[in-house]
Formats: structure tokens, sequence, C-alpha cells
């Protein structure tokens, strides 16, 4: 079993992982994202990897990289379809609609004057978020119209083409806190709660993490997220929930690369080594099927030294 | 793993030349905060250690 383990800047969490991997005598292969070159009619560079194991910090990069990995027959954590799926929240939104798991209201516009009236037509406060990005930045709680023209107008004034997607989500009046429910495979395996003074509650915000026991309702609605972003084999998310003052729980977010330093400690679940777990049966799985899976003309055998173009970090 | 030195690894600060240590050996593209500046910055070699500052957080960054 060769795990790549895909990064641009390490991070807490994938020191974490890369010391799991080594704990256990995984042989693995740092990639650096930035570092990578890709001739896509020739996937022998990369003959010996048996799953590759996302964890890059920009999406675009992650997903780009993680396409040509998978048309090159190697599995990767997360595969593309969810990192889709969860970097555009419009995508996110669509798909647990669709699939009836419970999530806020959401309206979307093209241009100004049909996002002014959608929020008319939703109902003050609604929270404007872009459908790319994370962290917490730029969003924008809107409690009257005189907000809303003037966001409105900076975002498509002097925001990117992607600033002209109007994504308007209901404003979920919740009690001071969010949640986060950690997801391995189809399997919530932890939750914290994120308590805050300020309506934005992320941790990268300044909000607190503390334990949360995950509850049936929390643990089937997060089975359901699971399986609506990720049917089959499940993937690694973290889902990010809101708790409504008329008592229902929506799904708000989930995300694919998730980070999990702070909890750790907090509820005493060895997540790294949790996602390791995961890890490992997607690319057991690629290890015995190698040959089959293999698109034609690619030749992805497992076990076989990577090439020298692959020389940082080999374990 | 062979991307890994010694822990008891330092390299100057690029910004404010201030001594950056490392409790573990670092590895490529971990990112540090200078003791001196509190810079944001980032290993791009091991061998010689050598930091840079840390690129500025783009767009599309997160989980």
């Amino acid at each position: 079993m060769r795990v790549g383990l895909l990064h641009s800047r390490i991070r807490v969490e994938e020191k974490l992982l890369v010391e799991e991997l080594e704990r256990r005598g995984i042989v693995h292969t740092l990639l650096d994202v930035r570092d990578l070159r890709f001739d896509i009619f020739d996937a022998s560079p990369w003959r010996g990897l048996d799953v590759i194991f996302e964890r890059c910090i920009s999406q675009t990069q992650a997903l780009t990289a993680v396409r040509v990995f998978e048309s090159f027959g190697i599995s990767c954590v997360n595969p593309s379809g969810v990192i889709d799926a969860c970097g555009d929240k419009l995508t996110t939104s669509l798909l647990l609609a669709r699939h009836g798991v419970p999530t806020p209201r959401v309206r979307v516009a093209l241009e100004p004057e049909a996002a002014l009236l959608a929020i008319e037509e939703m109902g003050y406060p609604v929270v404007l978020k872009p459908t790319v990005g994370s962290w917490g930045r730029l969003l924008a709680r809107v409690n009257d119209r005189d907000a809303a023209e003037a966001i409105v107008e900076h975002k498509s004034t002097l925001g990117s083409v992607q600033h002209g997607v109007f994504y308007i989500q209901e404003h979920v009046d919740k009690p001071g806190r969010d949640l986060r429910v950690f997801v391995v495979g189809n399997e919530p395996i932890a939750a914290i709660e994120r308590r805050s003074e300020h309506w934005i509650t992320n941790t990268a915000r300044g909000g607190r993490a503390a334990g949360f026991t995950i509850t049936p309702e929390l643990d089937r609605i997060c089975r359901a997220t699971a399986r609506a972003i990720a049917p089959g084999r499940g993937a690694l998310l973290a889902i990010d929930l809101l708790e409504s003052s008329d008592g229902r729980v929506l799904v708000s977010e989930v995300n694919h690369t998730m980070e999990f330093r702070n909890s750790i400690a907090t509820t005493g679940v060895d997540i790294p080594a949790r996602m390791i777990d995961h890890v490992l049966e997607i690319g057991s799985t690629r290890a015995r099927t190698a040959d089959e899976e293999s698109a034609p003309g690619v030749v992805v055998r497992p076990l076989e030294k990577v090439a020298g173009a692959l020389n940082s970090g080999v374990a | 793993m062979s991307s890994t030195i010694s822990p008891t690894a330092t390299s100057p600060c690029p910004e404010c030349d201030a001594v950056v240590s490392f409790s573990r050996a670092p590895l490529k593209g971990e990112v540090a905060r200078c003791p001196g500046c509190n810079a944001e910055l980032e290993v791009i070699a091991l061998a010689p250690l050598t930091l840079e500052l840390a690129p500025p957080v783009e767009e599309d960054w997160g989980e």
C-alpha cells in the first residue's frame, strides 16, 4: 500500500496525518500540488500509488489534481465529485434539497436587480455568501434594504465574476452556537459545538469549540447528508449544522478538507486515525482491483517504485 | 522519511532575521510563525532549511 498525500502548505492537520501514517508504517509520498506537472497521456510517473489523500488548502488546485489522478485510475480521498459538491455552496444546497436533507432555504440570482428581488421575497434578515470560499470569509448578514443594495452593488462592482452569483440563504437565528459533525465514510464519528458572541461561529473567526454528543437526530441527518454528497463508500466530511429557534436542525455547509486540530481533545476521538482508516480502506480496494480499473492505455500497478520525479517525501 | 531533517532545525526569518526554530522535524510546505515579527512563514526547502513569507490567503482556500 502506498499513499500519496497531496498537499500545499503543511498545517497541524497534515502533520498529524503524516505522523499517523508513519506510526502505522504506511509507505507514503508527500506530493506538493504546487510542484506537480501532469502529462495527461502518461500515467507512468504515478504508478505505484494506490490512493491519493487530498489535503490541499486550495480547492481549485485540489479539484484539478484529483481529476487528473482519477483519470489515471487512482482512487482519491476525497473524490472529485465530493470536492465539487462541497466546494460550491450552491451545488451543496442543490444536492441537499434534492435528497430531502433539512437545510436553510436558499435563493439564487445572477444579476443585482434580481438579487434584490430575491432578498425581498425571502424577507430580512438574510445571509449572502460567496459560493466558493471558507473560514467564514465574506459572509454578510443583511438586515434591511439599504444594506442589501450596498452589498449587492459592492459584490457586483468589486468582486470577481464568481461574486456575480448571488447565493442568498435564510438567516437562522441560532442559539449562540452551531454544530459540526465529522463523518468518516458514512459514519458520524465525533461532534463539536462552536460558540461565539458573533453570528459567525467558525473557529477560524474566533468561535470556541467544545465536545458535543451526537444525538440520534444528528446521526440521521448526517448519514443522509453523506449519502447525498458522497453516495457509495462515503467520504471524509465535516458537516456544519444550525439549530433554529423553532426546533429545526439544518445542514448549513459541508466541508471536504476538514480541519480538526481543535476537535481531537474536545471530542476524545482520534480523528486523524479514523481518517487514515478510511484512506487505507479505499486504497486497499484500489490495490486489489488495480488491473481491472486501469483505463485503456494507462498502466498503474500497485507497489511499484514511484518515479524519481516524485522523490520528495518518499518514505 | 527522506523529507525530514534534524528536529533541532533553525533558520533565520526572511523578514526580520530572528531565529525560527522547530520543535519537531519540519516538512516542506510547513507553516511557522516568526517569534520576532509574527510573520507567517513557510518552509520552502529542507537542505538547507529555508523559509519564505507564506503567500496570502486566496479566495478558494479553506476547508
